[in-house]
């Protein structure tokens, strides 16, 4: 790998799409296309990151996005740490800042972090010379979660660029859908939010997005609706009363689809609730992109790592061979 | 008995009697024995040359959070007392939010007791409203009194409860002491960390409305024009409770209010970049807040200044944003900033500025301080209006440091603190 650092527009850490241009963010996605061939072979390994350590600090419980982050790091070559909040020093009552430092005392070369908290990554990656990945913080950001919906997008239209896309759901406690708005309005897309008002955060309208109240007016004006998950603990919290009518009212189904002026993309971040936000058959349906998304996931956060280490967008392809 | 002291060569701003010109002040025995431009010293007497300086009553804070007993990492009644005269202030109240909550005689008695010993400026006990503070049983408010509690208050948390509330304000008539209302109805704040609006959005925070506030301000003037108690509202900071107070003053209720120095000039901006040292509660509103509470102050809709001196140790603002504490250090920096949202803008005179910040506490508390007449204790403030100060946390008395301000030019600078015709802080180098 190249040591000078060629300008891809991306600093030392990935926090959010708030900060990034609309150029970073094609440069990012531009990258990820070569990237994604090597998930397709029999040996998914390329030497892109040999010799660099990667702390995955989860103080989450994460599946999908950790395993999707390993993937990426393994197949290019890295050696990866996983840390998870329980079982760690976290819980006998270390601080964040003590957390990372000691890490950095064993000399590694990024983090990829998931907190509770908003803002924690920024924390961090103000306290340490390492490279921040947020890997979702808080109700924040979930920068790669955002790029790998946006690739998905320009994968499904040729293009983002004045597409009509929604969000539906629980935005106010969604980190998904604020790095979409950010990501897809920097590409030129309108962007839209889809909720009861109770699940819509106060002066969204502010960030230049309009909002829906009925499910069925955000159907008949969007190409592409990202459905979110809406989790049980809402309803325990009293946002809604409950699932069953939130899927009544809310839930993204065949009928309410088919009402649509066109072939409406249906995106979903996972883990979903069949039945609740989405029924079944648009999940699995030919309109839905969900898997896309999740191969496409470990694609764009190859494409992260690569740029973050150093790496040139136009040398991807030779990194790949090795040859960088 | 100790030596007059005569104070020559200043401009005296005493808004209390309508003062502002050259003037001499003559004490005596803590007592303000005369002043006027042609106060002759006494033979004998120490003088105290002013020039350049101007000469005002010892400023009053009502709303101080000294963390001893159970936070002394944060603050000690000591620290405290000795930030207070660095900032000008020669009467503070203290909070009863410590651990355990100032809920006791024994307690109170114990506050008043360690505040004299430190010699700084006078410190005054605020007795808890319920029991540990939390909001169902009143405390023993006459025992608290007798052992020299001046208000009660549950600050740091509302008082939530409409039943308590009224009780409250009806009992501490007796006694004649305000209750002291930290105003947030927590229905509406759970997890709430900043002002609720688009940069909460932006930075995916949970927000604090301004009808947290409002609404509870709301219910309170209607349960002092019910009872005809004092109610008197801590840190006012949102446009809504400022409509709720003029309504209340209109209606001559009696009510009384106060308002932060950071909530005068500083916005919910700064907390951008996740900045745990502008976390405060309540939160840095929006401009249009800054700006309502400003008017308010002039106009007198809200009647003082308070600081709301909230010292946390550095580890604890070091933290993810959710988890840090709310709270401004504010004694040392509050009446610069003062100067900087009020007087230099032209908004306030110098002469409006310590109405606000002394004589009017005074006035609304039923303080015998506050004012420059004779007979009155000789607490006095020297400070040079014009003189600007970088701010440097690293120096302050406070045992804590945590302000949004460091690295801030700020005007005016205090010089002289006098309690009771004893100089108890003098500024370094100008000894």
């Amino acid at each position: 790998m190249n040591d000078k650092r060629p300008d891809s527009g991306l600093g030392k850490d990935l926090i959010g799409l708030e900060t990034l241009s609309g150029d970073t963010i094609r440069a990012i996605l531009d990258t990820a296309e070569p990237f994604k061939e090597i998930s397709e072979r029999a040996i998914k390994k390329v030497p892109v990151l040999r010799g660099k350590t990667i702390v995955n600090l989860f103080f989450e419980p994460s599946t999908r996005t950790r395993i999707s982050f390993e993937f990426a790091e393994k197949r290019l070559g890295a050696d990866t740490v996983n840390v998870a909040a329980s079982g760690s020093s976290v819980v006998k009552g270390e601080t964040l800042v003590d957390t990372a430092r000691n890490l950095e005392a064993m000399r590694i070369d990024m983090v990829v972090i998931r907190h509770g908290s908003s803002g924690a990554a920024q924390f961090l990656a103000d306290r340490i010379p390492s490279n921040v990945i947020n890997a979702g913080d808080g109700q924040h950001e979930h920068p790669t979660q955002g790029l790998l919906d946006l690739l998905t997008i320009r994968d499904a239209f040729g293009r983002i660029e004045g597409l009509k896309v929604c969000i539906v759901g629980d935005v106010v406690h969604s980190r998904v859908a604020r790095s979409n708005i950010f990501g897809l309005q920097k590409l030129g897309a309108e962007v839209a939010v889809c909720g009861p008002k109770s699940l819509i955060p106060a002066a969204i309208e502010d960030m230049g997005v309009q909002v829906f109240t009925h499910v069925e007016d955000a159907i008949q004006w969007a190409d592409a609706l990202n459905v979110l998950r809406l989790q049980l603990e809402r309803m325990n919290a009293g946002f809604i009363p409950s699932l069953r009518e939130y899927n009544r009212v809310y839930g993204v189904s065949q009928a309410r689809l088919e009402k649509a002026p066109g072939d409406t993309v249906i995106l979903h971040p996972g883990p979903m609730n069949r039945g609740v936000e989405i029924d079944s058959a648009v999940a699995d349906g030919p309109q839905s992109v969900i898997l896309p998304q999740v191969t496409n996931g470990v694609a764009v956060r190859m494409a992260v790592l690569y740029l973050l280490a150093g790496g040139a967008p136009e040398r991807a392809e030779e990194a790949k061979k090795g040859e960088a | 008995m100790s030596r007059p002291v005569h104070i020559v060569g200043g401009r005296v701003v005493d808004p209390s009697q309508g003062l502002d010109g050259p003037a001499a002040v003559l004490l005596i025995d803590g007592r303000i024995e005369a002043v006027g431009p042609d106060v002759e010293a006494p033979e004998g007497a120490d003088s105290i040359d002013a020039t350049g300086l101007i000469v005002s009553p010892g400023l009053i804070d009502v709303h101080v959070h000294l963390r001893e007993p159970g936070g002394e990492h944060k603050e000690t009644i000591a620290t405290g007392s000795r930030a207070a005269v660095a900032g000008g202030f020669t009467t503070i109240w203290a909070m009863p939010n410590t651990d355990p909550p100032i809920d006791d005689p024994a307690a109170v008695g114990y506050v008043r007791a360690a505040g004299r010993a430190v010699r700084a400026s006078r410190v005054m006990p605020i007795g808890a409203a319920s029991i540990g503070q939390q909001g169902k049983r009143m405390t023993e408010i006459g025992e608290l009194v007798a052992a020299g509690a001046v208000a009660v208050s549950d600050d740091g948390h509302p008082v939530h409860d409409s039943g308590l509330m009224r009780r409250l304000l009806e009992y501490t008539q007796t006694f004649d002491i305000p209750v002291l209302q930290h105003a947030e109805d927590p229905g509406l704040t759970p997890g709430g960390v900043m002002n609720e609006g688009p940069v909460a959005t932006s930075l995916g925070l949970r927000g604090i409305p301004n009808a947290a506030e409002a609404g509870m301000v709301a219910r309170d003037v209607l349960l002092s024009e019910l009872t005809g108690g004092h109610l008197h509202v801590c840190h006012v900071s949102a446009r809504q409770s400022v409509d709720q107070l003029l309504w209340a003053k209109e209606r001559g209720i009696r009510v009384t209010a106060e308002v932060t120095p950071h909530h005068l000039l500083l916005t919910e901006e700064l907390v951008r970049g996740y900045n745990t040292q502008a976390k405060v509660n309540p939160p840095l509103r929006a401009e249009e807040d800054v700006e309502a509470v400003r008017q308010a102050l002039i106009e007198g809709v809200i009647d003082i200044i308070a600081t709301d001196h909230a010292p946390h140790h550095y580890d604890e603002k070091e933290r993810e944003f959710d988890d840090a504490p709310f709270g401004i250090n504010g004694l040392e920096t509050a009446f610069s900033l003062c100067m900087k949202a009020l007087v230099v803008p032209g908004h306030m005179t110098l002469s409006g500025l310590i109405d606000r910040m002394s004589c009017a506490p005074a006035r609304i508390m039923g303080l015998d301080t506050g004012t420059l007449r004779p007979g009155a204790p000789a607490d006095i403030v020297l400070y040079a209006a014009d003189e600007s100060w970088t701010v440097d946390p690293t120096r302050f008395y406070s045992r804590s440091r945590n302000t949004p301000l460091a690295g801030h030019v700020l005007p005016g600078r205090i010089k002289k603190t006098i309690v009771s015709g004893e100089t108890r802080f003098e500024a370094e180098g100008d000894a």
